[in-house]
Order: C-alpha cells, then structure tokens, then sequence
C-alpha cells in the first residue's frame, strides 16, 4: 500500500516556489505534484520532469494527412474517373500535382493540429464533465501548492517545507492513494 | 578586436585569382566565329545529342545545289540555318557574361538580404540579435561594391559587349519588337542607370548612417544614436521594400523582356533575404569556432536557425504560388516562361525545390539540431548553393537557353566573388569590436535563451 499521507505546502510566489522546488530536490524528496494558476518558466525543468513529446506526436499524424490528401486525390482524380477538366492533365497523379498541392497542405496542417490537440486531452486526462482535481481553490488564483508524499517523516518535511517559505503547511489523508 | 588571420587572407586572394583567370578563359573561349557554330552543330547532330538542332542543320547542307524551280525553297532554309547558327553562336557568347552575372547578383543579394534583416532587428527592437549586429554589420559592407559590380556589368554587357544580358539593350531588336518599344519608356539604358544608382545610393547611405550610429553609439553618453538609427531603419525599410521590387524588375525580371509576374519582387526578396540570414549563421559559427564571439551561443544560433527554417517555407510558398498560378491557367504569353524552364532546366528548377525546401525542412525542424553549429552549416550550404540555383534558374534560360552547364566559367566566378565578399567582409570586420557597447538592448542580448 502506498502512503495515503500527504503534505500540502502553499506559497505564495513563483520566485520562491522555485527555490522550494530546488532545495526539496535537493534534499531528495519527491514531490507528487504541484499546482500553480499560471505556467511558471522552468519549474519542469526544476522539477526534472521529462521533456514533452508531443512535437514528435504532431509530425507524424502530419505525415498521416499528407498521405490521405495524397491516396484520396489520386484515387478520385485519376484513378477512379480521370475525366478532362478544363484541359487538366489527369494522365498521372504527378501531371497534376500543382492543383493539388493546396489540399496537401491544408491536410497535412489539419492532421497534424487537431490530432495533436487531441492526443493532449487524452494524455492530460482533460474532456467535458470532468471532476476537477483541484486540492485548493486558491491555487486557481494567487497560490502555488506543492504536494509531497509523507511516508512517516512528517516533522522532518515540515520544518524543511516552513524553511523554504511556505506560507501554510497541511497534513492531509488521501482518500484513494494513486 | 577582430584580426583578420592571414590564412583566411591568403585564401580569399587564392579564390580570387583563381576565379579571375577562369572567367577570363570563359571569355576567351566564348567568342565562335560562325563556321565553327556551324560545325560544332553539326557534329552534335551526328551525335544525336539534339533532334531539333539537326532537322535545322541537315537540309541546309544540301541547299548548294542551285536547282531553280527550288531557289526560293532553299534561299528560306538557308536564311534558317543562319539564324540558328547566330542565334547559338549567340548563346555561346552570353555565356561567361551571365555566369559572372549570376554569381555577382548572389553575393550583392546576401549583402542586400543581410541590410534588410539588420533594419528589421533595429526596427522591431529585437533583444536577442544586439551580439550579431557587428557581424551584420561587416557582411553588409560588401554591399556598395556589390551592387556597382553587379550595376557595371549590367551596363557592360550592353555597351562593350554584344547586348548579351539584356536584348532590349539592343536597338536593332527593339526595333522589330513591338513588345519592347511598348516598354521602353521604362526598359531603356538611361532609366537604367539611373534607377540603379538611385536603388544603389540609397541603400548604401542606410547601411553608412546605421553603420555610423552604431559605432558612436559604444562611446556615447545617451541614446540618441540609437534613436537615430531606429528613425533611419523605420525610413530605410520603406525605401528599400519599393527598390527591392524594382530592382527585381530591373536587374533581373528584364532579361526576358516579354515575361511578366506580380510576385516577382518578393520572390527575389525572399531568395535574398533566406541566403542572407544563412550566411549570418555561417559567419557567426565561424567566429565563434576561433574564439571571437564568446558571448554568442546555442541559443542565438538557434533563433537564427529557426529563421532559416521559416524563409525557406516563405521562399517556397513564393516559388509555388508564381509557378502554380501560371501553370494552372496556363496563359501562353506567361506560360513560356515555365515551359522553357521545365525543359532545358528540369534538374537544376526542380533540384533547388529539394535543396532550398525538402532538405531546410527536414534538417532544420527538430529544435536540437538547430543548436548543434556543425548541422547548421551543412544546411546552411546547401541552402546557399540552392539560392545560387535559384538566382542561376532566373538568369540563364534567357541568355544562354539550352546551352547552359555549370562548368568553369560558372565556378570561376562563383570563386571570384566568394573570394571578394570574404576579403570585404573579414576586412570590414577588423574595423570594430565584435560586440556593441552602450546599446540598449546589449544586456538582454548576451543573457538571451530560449
């Protein structure tokens, strides 16, 4: 059974926060979680989560629209009813590739959008109805928290955790342990 | 201060003898007198090489015979194979004229494109490009004799050579081509020169005054140099985005006087501006490979990379909506233009694609190669000799036609002024400190990162 104690150390500011992260590291703690109200530069790299892949995610289903625009074009326009269109070259996919560019294009950036849009909902669990998963309401607005797992150290964590500055320290029982 | 290394100096005097003697060759061979046209294309039409050339050559060698109900026959064949052998012997002419055309436009247009970056650095504030505005700086100095070497020899091929880059330079072309005499109220050797000098002055006292502001900026005690030289690079970028386009029109868009197109101007712009930026990375990664630039790093190559990346998009979706809109309506009067190129050119027009978009997209999207120097400079080469194609795919079809190689005349004086902006530039280098003082922007610079 994992722990099913948690610290919640609020703070006030990023500036600190960040310190709190670092000398937490430091000490070799392992921070669960932290909840911010706005994207605090290199708190990830603070943290030493690891770097975002979705880039690679977004080129790929890239690819995936290209070859669609690329098997639909050929299918309809050559292959299934080359038929003359205005004095269009309709003899091979590459004789009228030029009219048929802007749609590659146009795929190729639809795919690669809203795949990755939502490949980044699924993965950060995010869709209508939802339960928000928010400990503090304040973290919305003014206040930063950070949430360490207590595995029967809680002085020890308290007085590292009032050192960095926190401005509010809570013991909290989790009602299901992750 | 920087000290040009004697190595580098003997190196550019290297390229440039080098170049100066192939392209003397490539003018000493170039002058054909007619019978040896005539035979050289008979001897391709037993080789087969050119089907068309030797329906042309065959008959007339039989027209000797003076049969009389044939005279008028034979007398028109004849006055056809003449004009073919001119027109080759022609062709064959323009040749080093162009090669050392092409060559001169591309170095000019590196300065040009690199003038036009640092207003729009200046201009639009940037906090992260004050560490390369000397480096800008010395590129833009081969500007001046850039743009008069390119000027000079426009104007030299059209009065001490046989019009061979411009035929509406030729007045007894312009005489049987209405086309042309429309045009001549523009197209004419006078307005040229002048609006050449005019283009040439003006960018030359922008990059003087910007110049000038930004050395006595690092011993000022306010800002007003700096004020100064962001009034001047608010002025000089509506200026130059007018003469860029004409210039366009002039220097280049002119050698095929019957052709056309809107988007000409930003085509060469884009082209220009993309080789520019490159070289401003190659330059920067070489300083900094012998320890002048210590305050340049990985993410300023980063942010100049990623411009390469974003203008050789911008180049292509240029290239693709001139070439598309003409082939889709297919206008004959605009078509020419393309179809000469699709079939004289087919490697070299559909090659630059691959070496100035295919290649820069694949190389340059991932966000880690863009901040490894030796993976910029392979890109950035081989985005340098596309744009050479490029400005060569521009030039060539209407001088020299179907005769065109990339042989010596063409490197000789790719070498020759490689070898001169190289002196111009390392030179222009050694004459401030690499790193501007006082500039208001300075510190946000050295401490940038992305």
């Amino acid at each position: 059974m994992e722990a099913s104690k948690v610290i919640h150390a609020i703070y006030t500011d990023d500036d600190v926060l960040m310190s709190a992260v670092k000398k937490v590291k430091a000490e070799r703690h392992h921070i669960e979680e932290i909840y911010t109200p706005f994207p605090v530069h290199g708190l990830d790299k603070a943290m030493g989560l690891a770097p975002t892949r979705i880039a690679i995610t977004a080129f790929i289903y890239g690819l995936i629209g290209l070859t669609v625009a690329i098997v639909m074009m050929n299918f309809i326009m050559i292959e299934d009813w080359p038929q003359n269109i205005g004095g269009k070259p309709s003899f091979s996919y590459i004789e009228n590739m030029p009219a048929f560019v802007p749609i590659m294009f146009e795929l190729t950036v639809f795919f690669a959008a809203h795949l990755m849009v939502i490949t980044f909902y699924l993965r950060s669990r995010m869709w209508p109805f939802k339960k928000a998963e928010n400990p503090d309401p304040r973290t919305t607005d003014d206040h930063f928290l950070m949430e360490i797992a207590v595995h029967g150290n809680e002085n020890e964590l308290q007085n590292l955790l009032a050192e960095t500055g926190a401005v509010e320290i809570n013991i909290i029982d989790k009602e299901d342990g992750h | 201060m920087y000290t040009f290394s004697n190595k580098l100096k003997t190196f550019s005097f290297i390229l440039m003898i080098l170049g100066a003697l192939g392209v003397g060759y490539g003018f000493m061979t170039s002058h054909k007198s007619f019978e040896e046209v005539e035979h050289l294309l008979a001897e391709e039409s037993h080789g087969g090489g050119h089907g068309e050339e030797a329906a042309h050559a065959t008959p007339s060698h039989d027209t000797s015979v003076n049969d009389d109900s044939h005279g008028e026959e034979a007398h028109a064949e004849v006055d056809e194979h003449k004009e073919h052998v001119e027109h080759v012997q022609h062709q064959i002419a323009n040749r080093p004229w162009s090669a050392l055309y092409v060559a001169a436009f591309f170095f000019m247009m590196i300065a040009l494109g690199v003038l036009a970056f640092y207003a729009i650095q200046i201009a639009s504030q940037a906090g992260w490009s004050p560490v390369l505005f000397r480096v800008m700086e010395g590129i833009t100095a081969y500007l001046l004799p850039g743009a008069l070497i390119v000027l000079g020899i426009a104007v030299a091929s059209g009065t001490i050579g046989h019009y061979n880059l411009f035929i509406w330079m030729d007045p007894e072309v312009v005489e049987h081509d209405k086309l042309i005499q429309g045009k001549s109220g523009f197209l004419n050797l006078t307005g040229f020169i002048i609006r050449g000098l005019i283009f040439i002055a003006g960018w030359s006292l922008y990059r003087h005054f910007s110049r000038k502001f930004s050395i006595a900026q690092d011993t000022a005690e306010d800002n007003s140099n700096f004020k100064k030289s962001f009034r001047i690079a608010a002025g000089f970028l509506v200026f130059f985005i007018y003469t860029e386009s004409m210039m366009s029109w002039d220097w280049i868009m002119s050698v095929d006087p019957h052709w056309f197109s809107t988007l000409f101007g930003w085509y060469v712009f884009a082209s220009m501006f993309v080789s520019g930026i490159t070289v401003i990375a190659l330059i920067s990664i070489y300083l900094k490979s012998r320890g002048h630039l210590e305050f340049v790093n990985e993410n300023h190559l980063h942010d100049v990379a990623k411009y390469m990346f974003a203008f050789s998009i911008f180049w292509t979706y240029l290239w693709f909506s001139q070439f598309m809109l003409i082939w889709y309506s297919n206008i004959p009067e605009e078509v020419t233009y393309f179809v000469t190129r699709f079939a004289d050119y087919q490697l070299p027009f559909l090659g630059m694609v691959v070496m100035n978009f295919v290649f820069p997209i694949l190389m340059l999207m991932n966000a880690d190669y863009k901040r490894i120097p030796w993976f910029v400079v392979m890109a950035g080469l081989v985005i340098l000799f596309g744009h050479y194609i490029d400005i060569f795919n521009m030039i060539m079809p209407a001088t020299v036609g179907d005769r065109w190689f990339i042989g010596i005349p063409e490197i000789s004086s790719i070498l020759l002024f490689a070898g001169l902006f190289i002196f111009v530039v390392f030179t222009a280098l050694t004459k401030a400190p690499l790193l501007v003082k006082r500039y208001p922007f300075k510190k946000e610079s050295e401490e940038f990162h992305y």
